[in-house]
């Protein structure tokens, strides 16, 4: 296969390459290889798409999380500060 | 200023919702905000006042879940890991291009149904626990605490380029888990 139809073929190393770009930098030659490949391939730029969309759901569904309510017993926490209490009159 | 006599009841409940974010499993997460006080206890001395309290006892928590990511990506010994390589094996052809039936679809999301928007995001939760231990660990610490890539490839003791491996594949399992349920 020659250089230019395995660049056009090879959709796991384009995928490999979007989700190298989304943290961090190409290299001139990587950017070129990837910018060949999307313009020819559907499935990848779907890809690409839908893969900054997960990132944003997935940062959306932590915070989201977070904000939830999410709390501990009083027990717990009451036992949590005896032990605390405890440590401190150690000293 | 630090003031344990405060700690519980100012910081247990984030630190705990901060915890069960992550990690999966009520007790440990329980057991982990114990550990963060008693830690943070014994290193008063250090706290040298540049954060604020809650940010200090975070620092302090988050390592500990770095020390339950390793130890769950060792303690499976790359089972898990093995298993979702065989998944991908499905994803492309010996050319490296998409296989039809795996190829990405549209989603057909829009914006502002939240209903749908809340039933992605349950089915989105569900695949992110499916990914193996060690890329779970690699992905949130990326996407979610935005660690140097150099950080987390010394603390989950991974190479630079089995790095960006992982993130690949953590992705492409991803993405295929939540077209196949929901599409």
């Amino acid at each position: 296969m020659g250089y230019l139809k395995r660049i056009i073929y090879n959709c796991k190393q384009a995928t490999f390459l979007i989700e190298k770009k989304a943290l961090s930098s190409l290299s001139l030659r990587e950017t070129i290889e990837l910018r060949i490949h999307l313009f020819g391939c559907g499935f990848c730029r779907l890809y690409k798409k839908q893969s900054h969309a997960i990132n944003d759901m997935v940062q959306t569904l932590f915070k989201s999380s977070m904000q939830s309510n999410i709390k501990l017993d009083d027990g717990f926490k009451r036992i949590l500060q005896e032990r605390i209490e405890e440590e401190l009159n150690k000293n | 200023m630090l003031n344990p006599h405060l700690w519980v009841s100012t910081h247990a409940d984030y630190l705990y919702a901060f915890a069960i974010t992550r990690i999966n499993d009520e007790e440990m997460a329980k057991d982990l905000v114990q550990e963060t006080f008693l830690a943070a206890l014994e290193k008063v001395n250090s706290f040298e006042g540049k954060s604020s309290e809650r940010t200090w006892l975070t620092a302090i928590l988050r390592n500990k879940i770095v020390d339950v990511y390793r130890k769950k990506a060792s303690g499976l010994k790359g089972n898990d890991v093995t298993a979702a390589e065989r998944e991908q094996e499905d994803f492309f052809g010996d050319d490296g291009h998409w296989l039809n039936k795996s190829g990405p679809k549209e989603f057909g999301i829009t914006d502002n149904d939240h209903l749908v928007a809340k039933e992605f995001e349950t089915i989105l939760k569900g695949c992110l626990q499916k990914l193996p231990a060690l890329w779970m660990a690699v992905f949130t610490m990326k996407h979610i605490e935005e660690e140097p890539t150099d950080v987390i490839c010394a603390q989950m003791k991974v190479s630079a380029s089995n790095f960006w491996v992982i993130i690949h594949r953590a992705k492409l399992n991803l993405r295929a888990c939540l077209q196949k349920n929901w599409i």
